[in-house]
């Protein structure tokens, strides 16, 4: 009984470290499976994969509208004070008062890249962009304004 | 046909013309000390290169690609870069043992060196005992590395060296009746000896089963000799920062790195010598033909063929199977490879006292 098992053990132990040599040779013999960007030279045909984050953009449409109602969600979803949220309160023509924001700042340099303020996001007004090429000369140009100049909230958004 | 045989031979005739015998035995030595070196220069470049384009490739990488044509010289520069280095004693640390060991290292390297058959009749020292001398050198190379781990002065150094030991002592036996199991076959302590008694088949393919175990137990058995990852314990970056050589850099650290690569190429070249005929072409029964094409190959390509062969199957266990603790590395030992080896031993002895190999 016992050598049994010890015999059943060898083999079992063998024929899993066989199964992981073959796939690591398959790897070997196979350099199509080569996934390394090589940054610097393929900069035109660069693939970044969907779920990196790289930075927080506001997406507008070709009217120029975005859809964040400034509700400061995001704000306050921030661990680290990286977004401030300045808000102006706009009349519309039947002259009801809405808020609406005047500047989104998000300062780049004290950005973790946490995702919880897109998270937080109530109408998916903000969204993580692959882009990670930022560094400058000046730390002032880090503290980026979202919201283009001119933009307004898109109709139907509350 | 190209041969080693026909320079060594030339070298010689020509030294004796030249010179009284005595002295052309001491300009032989030199020439040897030189050759030798030479090689473990360009083995230490050629196999951290190949190493770590076989990890690369392994784990879906390209690896060292930009100094010279496809990373050619990254090693070369590595090299420039550690002599450049300081190579610090530490305050506290035993001065001479310090700096004797990297040297005691690579000397037990250098011996290993001498009965080791490079291609036909060109081999250093063609010593009668000569597995003997190799299983009693080899096992030489954890003075040199304990020496290290306590010339240090270091909780890890030491930790790493006394794990270094356990595991050399252990695995020594094991590889000892590898080696054993085709002294048996062959009957002959000789390498040459066992070289030519794989003239009409390797013995991987003539000894059968009992070889191929053998075969199987002695790789398992050096990786852990050679301080290689499944069996890496006594660097352990993971845990030992480097083991026993965390107190050392620039060259020193580097004749422990060379030092590494050159035991691997050792202990591949015996194996490939034991198992796979070292430079006996490949010859199958009654092809004629094929023989007579196989022998058309140069035999020193024919080892070096078979030892990168042995080398890049230590490389590619090192980059898949996961790391062994240290009571698991001794269970693997004392458990499993010291009685599979012993039965095996008696499996190979009746075999070859029935003459049921080929």
């Amino acid at each position: 009984m016992f050598l049994k098992e010890y015999i059943t053990d060898v083999v079992t132990g063998v024929t899993s470290l066989l199964k992981g040599m073959r796939k690591t040779g398959y790897y070997f013999t196979h350099p199509k499976e080569i996934i390394t960007e090589q940054y610097p030279d393929n900069r035109a045909t660069l693939l970044m994969s969907d779920r990196f984050k790289g930075e927080v953009v506001m997406p507008h449409d070709a009217n120029n509208e975005h859809t964040c109602t400034g509700c400061t969600a995001c704000e306050l979803a921030c661990p680290n004070g990286t977004i401030k949220v300045v808000t102006k309160f706009e009349t519309s023509p039947e002259g009801k008062k809405k808020k609406a924001i005047d500047t989104l700042v998000y300062r780049l340099e004290l950005c973790t890249m946490c995702n919880l303020c897109i998270v937080a996001c109530p109408s998916d007004a903000i969204k993580m962009a692959p882009n990670f090429e930022h560094s400058v000369f000046d730390r002032t140009k880090l503290t980026k304004v979202l919201n283009q100049p001119g933009s307004k909230i898109r109709e139907g958004i509350e | 046909m190209f041969s080693l045989e026909g320079i060594t031979t030339n070298v010689q005739d020509w030294l004796l013309m030249k010179f009284n015998p005595t002295m052309a035995l001491a300009i032989e030595c030199v020439i040897v000390i030189l050759l030798s070196i030479s090689l473990f220069a360009i083995l230490g470049l050629v196999l951290v290169l190949m190493e770590r384009k076989v990890a690369a490739h392994i784990q879906i990488r390209l690896g060292p690609n930009r100094v010279g044509p496809g990373g050619m010289f990254q090693t070369v520069a590595d090299t420039l870069k550690l002599i450049m280095k300081e190579g610090l004693t530490p305050d506290k640390a035993d001065k001479f043992l310090f700096n004797l060991a990297p040297f005691v290292v690579m000397m037990v390297g250098m011996l290993l060196l001498a009965p080791i058959a490079f291609a036909k009749n060109f081999q250093i020292w063609d010593i009668n005992i000569g597995v003997l001398y190799i299983s009693s050198v080899s096992s030489l190379s954890v003075i040199g590395i304990l020496m290290a781990g306590w010339a240090s002065n270091n909780k890890y150094s030491l930790l790493g060296a006394m794990r270094s030991g356990a595991q050399i002592v252990s695995y020594e036996l094991s590889a000892g009746f590898a080696v054993l199991t085709i002294v048996v076959l062959t009957g002959s302590l000789q390498i040459s000896e066992i070289v030519n008694a794989q003239q009409n088949g390797w013995w991987i393919f003539k000894g059968h089963i009992p070889a191929v175990i053998a075969f199987v137990l002695y790789i398992i058995a050096v990786t852990a000799e050679t301080n290689r990852a499944p069996f890496d314990l006594a660097e352990a970056e993971s845990e030992l920062t480097a083991g026993f050589h965390t107190e050392y850099s620039g060259m020193r650290f580097a004749l422990f790195f060379l030092a590494e690569y050159i035991n691997i190429f050792i202990v591949c070249a015996i194996g490939a010598t034991l198992f796979f005929g070292g430079w006996m072409p490949l010859h199958i029964g009654n092809w004629e033909a094929f023989n007579h094409i196989m022998d058309y190959i140069p035999s020193s390509v024919w080892f070096m063929g078979k030892t990168f062969f042995l080398i890049f199957l230590i490389m590619w266990f090192r980059w898949t199977f996961p790391r062994l603790r240290v009571d698991q590395l001794l269970n693997l030992e004392w458990k499993y490879l010291l009685p599979i080896s012993l039965f095996n031993l008696l499996l190979v002895a009746v075999i070859a006292i029935l003459g049921w190999h080929f």
